[in-house]
C-alpha cells in the first residue's frame, strides 16, 4: 500500500486530505505542521509527502529541504500545496526539491488525480 | 469521486471562526504597537488558511476577498510596508467582512457579505494597485489541428534529484496516445556513470487530435528539468514544415488554466441548497480520557455485579452493597464529565470585548483600559450562548453612560483612561460574573428624579430616603428606563437593561448592582453554571408533584388564611410581613387531580426582582433533577419549563417561574413590583 505523509496546519484541509485518500485505499499519516512531519519521516519511509507551504514551527520549503537532506527521501515525490499567487512559491519550492505541486483550492479528484501521477 | 464535501465545509467554518478570532487579536495588538515577526506570521498564515480552506470549500467569493487581505499581509511580513494604524484599521474591517461571510456560509449561504466590495476597493487601493487576477488562459498557438505529433524529450541529468521520475511523464504521455518511437541512451555507457542521475532521452510519436494543452500540461512540473520540442510532422513534403515551437512560452498557460479550472470546479461541489449550521463543540482531550476512564469503571463495576449472580450467601449480599456503592459513585462521576463536555471556557465569550471596547471607545472618544479575569472559569456552552448578548448590552453601557470623556476625568482627578473590568469566577454551583468601571457611578438624585418623571410605580407614596441604594439602582432594570440624556446609538438601540435581567433570569440567575458616585459602578451576574440539571423543591399539588427549582424559592412557610386579602378581579394577596404579594393555587391554575390538603403552604418565589406566592399541599424532598426538554419530547407549556423523570420512574414537570411570575405579577399593572424586591 502507497504511504502517504500531508502535512497542513488547516484541520478541515487535513481531515479532507486524509479522507480522500484513505478512501483511495492509501495509507495516509498527517501533521499538523513541517516539524512533525519530519519527525514522522526519520522514523518510518513514506511513498509520497505532501505538503503546505506556510506552516508555523517548519514551513513546507523548510521540510522538502530537509527530507531531500534525508537518506532514503532523496527521490521521494514531495508535492507542495500552493496558491495560485505564489508563483515565487512554486519555483522556491522546485529549488528546496519540490516535485511538483498542487494548486490550492483543490477538490479530492484533482488531489488524487496529482498524487496517482507520481506514486 | 464523490465525497460528502459537506462535513468538511463545516470543520472548515469552525476553523474559519478560530483564525478570524487569531485575525481579530493580532490586529488589536499590531495597532497596540503590541507586535512582531511572529505575530505577523501567525496572522498571515491565519489569513492565508482562511483563504485556501474557502476557495477548497467552494467559497469562491470569500477566498476572493481574503486574497487581498493575504496580500497586504504578505507585505507586512516582508516589512514591504508598516502596518499604520489606518491600514490597522482596514484589515480590521476587511476581518469583519470575512466573518460576516463565514456567518453567511454557515447559514447556507454562498459566503457573501454586503460590504465586501467597498472593503475589497479599499483593500485594493492600498494595495496600490488593483492586484491582477490570474490571467485567462491564452489561446493556443495556431497549428493544423491534425498532423502527427513529434515530441523530444531531454530530460536534465539531474531531474531525479526533484522526485521527478521521467517514467511517470512518459506513462502519461502514453495515455495521452503518444508512443516512444526512440531512445537515445546519451552518455549511459561512459566510465563516470553515476546512478542517480538520467542520461537518457526519447523521441515520441502519436496522433495529431490531441490538443497541444495537454500534452504541454504534462510537463508542468519539470519545465525547468527539460527540453520538450513539440512540433507537427508535416504530413506532405512540404516546405516550411511546422517550427518547433519553444518550450518556454507554453507551460505558462498550463498553471494559470489548471487553477481556474479547479476553482470553477470547486464551486460546483458547493451546495447552494440551505443547511441548518450544525453545532459542533470542540472539547479538550483530557475531558474525553476520563469520560473513557469513567465508562472503563463502570464496565469493571457491572461485571462484579455480574458475577454475583444467581450466587446466595452473606458474603454476596455484601459484595452487592459494594457494587452497588461503586456504581453510584461512578454514575455519579460520569455524569459530571459528560456534563463537563458542555462546558466551555468564558473566554468564549470574552474574546470578542477588546475589539468591541476599541471600537466603541474610539467612536465616543473615550479611554479605556479593558481587563479580563478569570477566563478559562467554565460554564454550560447554552448558558454561555444566551449570556453574551446581554453582557455585550452591559459593557456597550458601562462604555457609554458610565466611563467619563478624558476632559472630565482629569476634571474629577482620575486618569485620563478608565478601566473596565470583567471577570469571571465559580461560586458555589454558580458563576459569578462581574461587570466594572471606575466611570462617573450611579447617581441615586439622577435616577430618583428620572424614576418620578416616568411616574414609575416605586415613586408612589415614597420619598427617596426610605429607600435603600440596592431599590434605587435597580430602577434601571425597569422598562423604558434610560439615563442617557439622548437616546444614543449605542445604547438606545430599544434594549434596554429591563431584557438584559430578564434574560439573565431566564437563565435562571440574578443581577445586583453596587455603585460609588464618582467611584463607578459594578454589575453582579450569578448564573447557574447548566441547564442540564437543577437543583429542584419537590412539591405535592393534590396528588401530584412538581419541581420548583430552588434558586427560584425565597421562603416557604405555613398559609394563615387570615392573611389573604382578596381584591378585584379575583386576584388574591397575601399580606407577609410589610408585603403585599400576589397569590396563585397551582391547583387551579394546573387543574391537579385529588383533593387540596388540609394545611396548605405558601411557597414564595421570585424571578427578577418580583415575587410571587405559590400555593402548594407539601414541601417534599430537595433534589438535583435532569431536565428534560418539554418542546421535544411532547409541547411547550406555558409556566412549564420543562420535566423530569423521579427515581419511582415518574414524570414530574418542573415550574418556570420566571414565566409565571411574569405572567401573574406583570398583569396586574406593574403591581409594586419594585418593592417587593
Amino acid at each position: 500500500m502507497t504511504r502517504i505523509l500531508a502535512a497542513d496546519d488547516s484541520a478541515s484541509i487535513r481531515e479532507m486530505v486524509q479522507f480522500t485518500l484513505e478512501s483511495a485505499g492509501f495509507d495516509v499519516q498527517c501533521a499538523e505542521d513541517g516539524a512533525k512531519a519530519l519527525e514522522l519521516a526519520r522514523v518510518s519511509q513514506y511513498d509520497v509527502v505532501i505538503s503546505d507551504v506556510n506552516m508555523p514551527n517548519l514551513d513546507g520549503i523548510g521540510l522538502t529541504k530537509a527530507l531531500r537532506a534525508l537518506p532514503g527521501y532523496q527521490f521521494t515525490p514531495i508535492l507542495i500545496l500552493t496558491t495560485e499567487s505564489s508563483a515565487e512559491k512554486k519555483a522556491e519550492g522546485k529549488g528546496a526539491g519540490a516535485t511538483g505541486w498542487i494548486v490550492k483550492p483543490f477538490n479530492p479528484d484533482t488531489l488524487l488525480k496529482t498524487v496517482n501521477k507520481v506514486r | 469521486m464523490e465525497l460528502d464535501m459537506e462535513r468538511f465545509r463545516q470543520i472548515f467554518l469552525q476553523e474559519c471562526a478560530e483564525n478570524l478570532d487569531v485575525l481579530e487579536a493580532e490586529l488589536l495588538a499590531m495597532e497596540a504597537g503590541l507586535t512582531d515577526d511572529d505575530a505577523i506570521n501567525k496572522v498571515f498564515r491565519a489569513a492565508h488558511s482562511i483563504k485556501g480552506g474557502a476557495g477548497t470549500f467552494g467559497l469562491g467569493e470569500m477566498s476572493r476577498f481574503t486574497h487581498h487581505l493575504e496580500t497586504l499581509l504578505d507585505e507586512l511580513r516582508s516589512h514591504k510596508r508598516q502596518p499604520t494604524p489606518a491600514l490597522v484599521a482596514l484589515m480590521l474591517k476587511a476581518t469583519d467582512v470575512i466573518a460576516r461571510m463565514r456567518d453567511d456560509a454557515a447559514a447556507g449561504g454562498t459566503g457573501q457579505s454586503p460590504d465586501a466590495a467597498s472593503v475589497s476597493a479599499q483593500l485594493e487601493a492600498a494595495l496600490g494597485a488593483a492586484d491582477s487576477e490570474v490571467a485567462a488562459a491564452t489561446a493556443e498557438p495556431l497549428d493544423d489541428g491534425h498532423s502527427p505529433w513529434q515530441l523530444v524529450f531531454t530530460p536534465y541529468s539531474d531531474i531525479l534529484a526533484s522526485g521527478n521520475d521521467p517514467v511517470r511523464l512518459l506513462r502519461e504521455l502514453a495515455e495521452l496516445g503518444l508512443v516512444a518511437s526512440q531512445c537515445n541512451f546519451g552518455k549511459l555507457y561512459d566510465d563516470d556513470f553515476d546512478p542517480q542521475l538520467c542520461y537518457l532521452s526519447w523521441t515520441l510519436t502519436g496522433p495529431g487530435d490531441i490538443a497541444r494543452q495537454d500534452i504541454i500540461e504534462i510537463f508542468d512540473w519539470v519545465e525547468d528539468e527539460c527540453d520538450v520540442v513539440l512540433t507537427r510532422q508535416a504530413p506532405t513534403a512540404q516546405s516550411g514544415a511546422a517550427l518547433a515551437e519553444p518550450q518556454a512560452e507554453a507551460p505558462e498557460v498550463a498553471p494559470a488554466a489548471t487553477a481556474s479550472a479547479i476553482s470553477a470546479s470547486a464551486d460546483k461541489t458547493a451546495p447552494a441548497r440551505a443547511v441548518a449550521a450544525e453545532q459542533s463543540i470542540r472539547i479538550d482531550i483530557r475531558k474525553i480520557d476520563q469520560l473513557i476512564n469513567l465508562v472503563g469503571e463502570l464496565v469493571i463495576t457491572q461485571s462484579m455485579l455480574a458475577s454475583l449472580e444467581g450466587i446466595d450467601g452473606l458474603d454476596t449480599q455484601e459484595r452487592f452493597a459494594k457494587g452497588l456503592s461503586l456504581l453510584k459513585n461512578n454514575t455519579k462521576a460520569l455524569q459530571e464529565s459528560v456534563l463537563g463536555i458542555r462546558m466551555l471556557p468564558i473566554s468564549f465569550a470574552f474574546n470578542r470585548f477588546p475589539r468591541l471596547v476599541r471600537d466603541i471607545s474610539q467612536q465616543l472618544g473615550k479611554e479605556v483600559n479593558l481587563k479580563l479575569v478569570g477566563e478559562q472559569t467554565e460554564l454550560d456552552k447554552t448558558v454561555l450562548e444566551r449570556i453574551t448578548d446581554p453582557l455585550v448590552h452591559m459593557v456597550r453601557n458601562a462604555l457609554d453612560h458610565g466611563i467619563e470623556t478624558p476632559e472630565l476625568r482629569c476634571q474629577k482627578g482620575k486618569a485620563p483612561g478608565g478601566t473596565l473590568t470583567l471577570s469571571a469566577r465559580h461560586e458555589g454551583g454558580n458563576v459569578v460574573i462581574d461587570i466594572q468601571d471606575d466611570g462617573a457611578g450611579l447617581s441615586r438624585d439622577k435616577l430618583w428624579q428620572k424614576a418620578c418623571e416616568k411616574a414609575l410605580p416605586l415613586t408612589r407614596d415614597r420619598r427617596l430616603d426610605e429607600l435603600s441604594d440596592a431599590q434605587v439602582f435597580d430602577l434601571i432594570f425597569a422598562p423604558g428606563f434610560s439615563t442617557a440624556a439622548a437616546v444614543s446609538d449605542l445604547s438606545g438601540r430599544g434594549v434596554g437593561m429591563d431584557v438584559v435581567k430578564r434574560n439573565i433570569s431566564e437563565l435562571g440567575g440574578s443581577v445586583e448592582i453596587q455603585s460609588q458616585l464618582g467611584r463607578g459602578t459594578l454589575f453582579r451576574i450569578r448564573l447557574p453554571l447548566t441547564m442540564a440539571i437543577l437543583d429542584g423543591q419537590l412539591v405535592a399539588v393534590g396528588e401530584e408533584l412538581f419541581v420548583i427549582p430552588l434558586i427560584n424559592i425565597v421562603e416557604s412557610l405555613k398559609l394563615d388564611p387570615q392573611c389573604l386579602l382578596k381584591a378585584g378581579g379575583g386576584v388574591v394577596f397575601y399580606q407577609l410581613r410589610q408585603q403585599m404579594l400576589p397569590v396563585l393555587w397551582l391547583s387551579q391554575l394546573l387543574g391537579t387531580r385529588g383533593e387540596p390538603g388540609a394545611m396548605p403552604l405558601l411557597c414564595v418565589v421570585e424571578a427578577a426582582g418580583r415575587k410571587l406566592g405559590l400555593v402548594v399541599d407539601a414541601l417534599l424532598a430537595q433534589q438535583q433533577v435532569v431536565i428534560k426538554s418539554l418542546e421535544q419530547n411532547f409541547r411547550r407549556l406555558p409556566g412549564i419549563s420543562g420535566a423530569t423523570i423521579l427515581g419511582d420512574g415518574q414524570v414530574c414537570l418542573i415550574l418556570d417561574v420566571p414565566a409565571l411570575v411574569a405572567l401573574h405579577v406583570g398583569q396586574q399593572g406593574d403591581s409594586d413590583a419594585i418593592s417587593a424586591a
